[in-house]
């Protein structure tokens, strides 16, 4: 088809791209590898003990004269690579994000996995409920449910008040890093499942059957059909999953208290916390992001083709 | 044996999703202002949630921002596929890849991002910069929806069209539109879910005046926390439901629907043939086949939506 009138239509949506999908990415970047300087009359960068001591020197003079001046200086914005290698310092909090995250990626595969298989053997009617019950508790508010999990797994919350009656316990669930996957797999495993779930309702018994009659046995059945059919579902679930998991900032300060920082908290300190510093900030979002393209690059092996409308559902 | 395996397994997974949601309601209903001691039944919660200016202000934000950035998005985002659509192979792949990044990106690198951007360009934090951010990933939702609506539309049907008579304009509103409709309704309410959702990109554009109703539960739960939230999320739990429940009441009843009208046309085939049957016996035979035909087709029918 040829609509000569509608091509202009994506127009606004180019200018929309430009100005809030490209500009702000330019953004990070510009933030990453800058950073603000103070600088003397002649343009000279001046080190950070040299505008203390310039600051210290006119306190002085304001005291020995009785006036307020202020330390006047320009500011300029200068090429640098520290806040790449200040991300240095941050790297085993990154790998600390990056080994919850795949933690629970994969305890999510592992109960998502067996899950949607029931699910897509039920009957239509069935299969609709389910599917309903596993999306219901996604459309609550996360903030919500993070929140009741802290009630379940405090000092003496309900979980521990359980135990005590069996007169075990208490234990130490909430701020441990335990606590922390626990948030992931419990706010994502939906993400997990349900594109599980889409490629898995597309096998046909009739398949499994003919597999069976060919004289495979379960596992043959389950290795040799049911998973390199389902690979595109693994793919789609293991990227839902993990993108969100390593980048959670609020899951680790209810769950995990403030021993347990991740990486997105990390990058909230930087902008809007008391370690406000957006070039720092920038700088972690950027390595976050080439991350997580080199993690999907890893698992888009598992499946060459675009299976994005089973995401969308 | 297997069977019941599974049922158990289902089971205790959703054990595990519906626990802490159980939790928040029955707590709802707690007379002490403690999580974990019960100290009798109560309904005070829910009325000290109405009377709370601070949520009853956040949800009216809340709904107008969704309204407002997903009513925007699934005009500029129609279009957007549309345009998209006609265009040239490369052109086209670039801009969808383009498309996928908001929602393929963390969350917290968009958010960052368009701070980044409104504070740069001095714009202050308020609604406009919070509807904006929305539709920075609604956008996509919508385009998304409606791409693959246009691929499966037949090509021609716009030409025939031309061709029938139709201006340009007149066969893109009744022949285009129509036809990638059920795709411009998924990405709005989708838009429109994910808007009333979110949180993390919220939190970077919100103003002061503009704060939506995750916000103000994450300010809840940052300081200490009180019952109320525990009211408003058994609400929100059973408008959920209902809401999920009347979607899927209404299509099932419309598949029912459709079913017996299906049944009814063949059942009126049925009969003709039988009437013309009645009057000579070689077209008896070709009723008969004509039945079976039609109970293969009933058949089919009823296999596809197990």
């Amino acid at each position: 088809m040829n609509f000569k009138a509608t091509k202009l239509t994506a127009a606004p949506y180019i200018l929309w791209v430009l100005i809030f999908i490209i500009v702000p990415m330019a953004l990070i970047a510009v933030f990453a590898f800058t950073t603000t300087v103070k600088v003397d009359s002649e343009g000279n960068v001046l080190s950070a003990e040299e505008v203390s001591v310039m600051e210290e020197e006119l306190a002085e003079y304001n005291e020995e004269n009785g006036t307020e001046e202020e330390l006047q200086l320009d500011e300029r914005t200068i090429f640098t690579l520290d806040n790449i290698f200040k991300v240095n310092d941050y790297l085993p909090v990154l790998f600390k994000s990056l080994w919850l995250a795949a933690i629970a990626t994969a305890i999510c595969l592992v109960i998502a996995y067996p899950m949607s298989f029931a699910i897509s053997r039920g009957n239509a009617n069935r299969q609709k409920v389910m599917i309903m019950l596993v999306m219901l508790p996604m459309w609550m508010n996360f903030l919500l449910r993070t929140y009741a999990w802290m009630t379940l797994l405090e000092k003496n919350g309900w979980i521990n008040k359980f135990l005590s009656f069996l007169s075990i316990g208490p234990f130490q669930m909430i701020n441990t890093q335990g606590a922390v996957v626990l948030g992931m797999v419990y706010n994502y495993l939906p993400f997990m499942i349900l594109p599980l779930y889409s490629i898995m309702v597309k096998i046909q018994d009739t398949t499994l059957e003919a597999s069976a009659d060919l004289g495979a046995n379960v596992f043959q059945t389950f290795s040799r059909v049911i998973l390199p059919l389902s690979m595109p579902g693994i793919a789609t679930g293991i990227t839902m999953v993990f993108v969100p998991a390593i980048s959670t900032f609020i899951i680790s300060r209810m769950l995990g208290g403030g021993t347990n920082l991740l990486i997105g908290d990390l990058i909230d300190l930087q902008f809007l916390g008391n370690a406000y510093n957006p070039n720092l900030g920038a700088a972690i979002s950027l390595v976050l992001m080439a991350f997580i393209l080199l993690c999907m690059s890893i698992t888009n092996q598992l499946d060459n083709e675009d299976n994005i409308e089973g995401v969308l559902l | 044996m297997k069977k019941a395996i599974s049922r158990i397994y289902l089971w205790v997974v959703f054990a595990f999703l519906y626990i802490p949601i159980i939790v928040l309601i029955v707590n709802s209903f707690n007379a002490s202002k403690s999580r974990s001691v019960w100290t009798g039944f109560t309904f005070d919660w829910y009325k000290r949630l109405f009377s709370n200016q601070a949520i009853i202000n956040s949800l009216g934000n809340t709904l107008i921002v969704a309204a407002i950035a997903s009513v925007l998005s699934t005009l500029l985002g129609t279009l957007a596929a549309i345009g998209i659509y006609s265009m040239r192979k490369v052109p086209r792949s670039l801009l969808i890849n383009i498309t996928y990044l908001p929602i393929m990106n963390p969350e917290i690198v968009t958010g960052v991002s368009l701070m980044l951007l409104f504070v740069s360009c001095k714009i202050n934090l308020g609604y406009i910069t919070l509807i904006l951010a929305h539709m920075s990933f609604c956008l996509s939702y919508v385009i998304l929806n409606v791409l693959p609506k246009l691929r499966q539309m037949d090509r021609h049907l716009y030409e025939a069209a031309l061709d029938l008579g139709c201006s340009p304009r007149q066969a893109f509103m009744r022949v285009v539109i129509p036809e990638i409709m059920p795709g411009i309704i998924s990405g709005f309410l989708m838009s429109f879910t994910y808007s009333i959702d979110d949180f993390v990109i919220s939190y970077f554009t919100y103003g002061p005046t503009s704060q939506t109703l995750s916000i103000t539960i994450f300010s809840m739960t940052r300081r200490k926390v009180s019952p109320e939230v525990n009211a408003l999320s058994a609400i929100i739990f059973v408008v959920v439901l209902v809401v999920l429940l009347i979607v899927n009441f209404a299509g099932s009843r419309d598949e029912r629907r459709e079913k017996q009208l299906e049944r009814r046309a063949i059942q009126d085939i049925r009969f003709t043939r039988q009437l013309r049957g009645a009057s000579s016996s070689t077209v008896a035979a070709e009723n008969n086949s004509g039945y079976i035909g039609a109970k293969d087709k009933d058949n089919t029918n009823g296999g596809e939506k197990q």
